[in-house]
């Protein structure tokens, strides 16, 4: 079948393209996405310029939820809700789906969730309670990025877990700050962020501070960095300084550069650093399965959505950027009706 | 009930030096008319999908959609009419000898040659159809519109905002289709080429539906050829 894909082309252009899927596995029609700060990058074009010859004509985007339109399995009927898993392995391995040299990433590798049909194997879907607020729900793989690190974290740390810091007031600290309440009700979570007014909604957190006004007695058992670019330098910096010994380091920021670390601390206090990056399938199921025991942590995530945009067309998909670049906290949730 | 109704009575006299119908050469690894059939196949909405060709045709497409869409079930070939209208109109007595015309049945036409039609055009046609009794899918036109009575000389150029251009579907109440062609005089039959012509002309609303510029037609080699490089572009 031909399937219409709305690729970026070249920063901050994109153009309409055809491809052709194969009538198996499920055919998922796109409903409501959500833009990524990788997504950002491209379409800004800040990428390195190599890196953006190489990808690009793709169709970027890779959080989305849709409704099934087919399965050739039959197993899920059409008009289910899904939630599309961006990670697509190929061929076994030993590695986790997400860390493995064999898969492939949507909006990365190849082509995102932005056209009119998604054609994706049957175990790259997973199902989505009627009752699920769908804005929120567009961005279950961010959810799930943070959910994956946790889950890495927990089988990793062997030092109490009393008091765990997060480092960033973005949506990635938020959602990770959230997740921690909720998955470690006894921990006590502190937040460590730069601007006032997004630590201001961190009202779930059992402590907040500023990076420039830190106690030099605040201490922390293991700590997640959320910040990413070149601020990943001294929030992990500050992390080093203030983590008790043989805490565990949880990075998520992306950075396009290097970052300097102070390794004698790191040798001296034993700490464990951790990367994390994507996630898999048992992670949205994770995640699914939190926000069904636990509705009302949608109240707190709706408070991320700060732009909802209707997308009738590609320049509505480009007004939706480029609100979405001048927006410096939360998540822009796009209306799919091209 | 929604049916669908693939128009493949054209013969292609613009394609050039082919012998075979347009909608039969290959775009990809399938020729035109399965994409097409497939964009309806996947929608659950549908309840049966007419394929309508030239006699000589119904066993060729037959055995294409056998082979390309082997567990298909709810797809009937027949024979389509000389006209645009009369091959509508087929498809309406087949549908009135199977099922009965009731108040409320729809029924999608669509060119067989359209196969880059999208899954919310369809989705918009069963939506508008349902609820104005006829749609139409159109795009605003780009190009300036120039009429000319003599192919000579300008008549007049309309103001562009007011013109869009057709494309297919064109989804309608069966029972209003119907029972409107069926009230045409013969003169009005021979200039009404055109199914949402006929509802114009009797005065009732067609509701437009939004195209996509990339719902084109496959009328020239060109189109073809072009849309075959795309293909191979991305899969290299």
């Amino acid at each position: 079948m031909i399937n219409i894909v709305y690729r970026l082309k070249s920063p901050k252009f994109f153009e309409e393209s055809i491809d052709e899927v194969e009538l198996d596995g499920v055919i998922v029609r796109p409903t409501h996405l959500s833009i990524c700060q990788a997504d950002q990058r491209y379409y800004q074009g800040s990428r390195p310029a190599n890196i953006l010859d190489e990808k690009l004509p793709m169709a970027i985007i890779h959080e989305a939820i849709g409704e099934v339109v087919f399965d050739s399995e039959g197993n899920l009927k059409s008009g289910d809700r899904v939630v599309m898993i961006p990670n697509t392995p190929f061929g076994e391995d030993v590695y986790s789906p997400n860390y493995s040299y064999n898969s492939k990433f949507r909006g990365s590798g190849f082509d995102g969730f932005t056209s009119d049909l998604i054609n994706l194997s049957p175990d790259r879907v997973v199902k989505i309670p009627d009752d699920f607020n769908l804005n929120v729900s567009a961005f279950i793989e961010l959810i799930s990025v943070a959910y994956q690190g946790i889950s890495k974290f927990k089988q990793m740390a062997i030092t109490p877990k009393d008091k765990l810091g997060v480092w960033g007031d973005g949506n990635l600290g938020f959602i990770t700050t959230l997740l921690l309440k909720d998955l470690f009700p006894e921990s006590k979570v502190m937040v460590f962020g730069k601007h006032q007014e997004n630590l201001n909604l961190f009202s779930f957190a059992d402590e907040i501070y500023r990076i420039h006004d830190v106690d030099d007695d605040v201490v922390v058992d293991h700590a997640f960095e959320c910040v990413g670019s070149s601020a990943s330098q001294s929030a992990i910096e500050q992390i080093i300084d203030i983590i008790n010994p043989q805490g565990t380091i949880n990075l998520f920021g992306v950075s396009e550069y290097p970052v300097p670390i102070n390794t004698r601390m790191v040798l001296e206090k034993g700490l464990t650093i951790q990367g994390n990056s994507r996630s898999d399938r048992v992670d949205f199921v994770g995640v699914v399965e939190t926000l069904k025991q636990n509705p009302q942590l949608f109240e707190h995530l709706e408070k991320l959505i700060t732009n909802v945009c209707e997308i009738n067309s590609l320049s509505d998909l480009k007004e939706a950027f480029d609100k979405d670049y001048i927006s410096k906290f939360g998540k822009t949730i796009l209306k799919w009706n091209i | 009930m929604i049916f669908a109704a693939i128009l493949a009575g054209g013969i292609g006299s613009r394609m050039g030096g082919t012998d075979t119908p347009k909608q039969f050469l290959e775009l990809g690894s399938k020729p035109v008319i399965i994409h097409t059939i497939e964009k309806f196949v996947i929608n659950d909405n549908i309840d049966e999908i007419i394929v309508l060709t030239p006699k000589n045709f119904i066993n060729h497409t037959n055995h294409l959609i056998d082979k390309y869409i082997p567990n298909h079930k709810n797809i009937v070939v027949i024979e389509g009419g000389k006209t645009r209208n009369d091959t509508i109109m087929n498809s309406i007595s087949y549908i009135e000898e199977n099922h009965g015309i009731d108040e409320e049945s729809i029924i999608i036409t669509h060119d067989s040659v359209r196969p880059f039609l999208t899954h919310r055009i369809i989705e918009d046609n069963i939506e508008a159809a349902k609820k104005y009794g006829a749609c139409d899918t159109v795009i605003p036109a780009t190009d300036t519109i120039v009429e000319s009575i003599n192919a000579e000389t300008i008549e007049s150029i309309p103001v562009r905002d007011y013109y869009y251009q057709g494309q297919t579907p064109q989804s309608f109440n069966i029972k209003k289709l119907f029972n409107l062609i069926n009230s045409l005089t013969e003169e009005e039959s021979n200039i009404l080429t055109d199914a949402c012509k006929i509802f114009v002309l009797k005065d009732e609303d067609v509701h437009l539906v939004e195209g996509e510029v990339t719902n084109i037609k496959i009328t020239y080699p060109y189109d073809l050829k072009l849309a075959n490089t795309i293909l191979e572009d991305i899969h290299d």
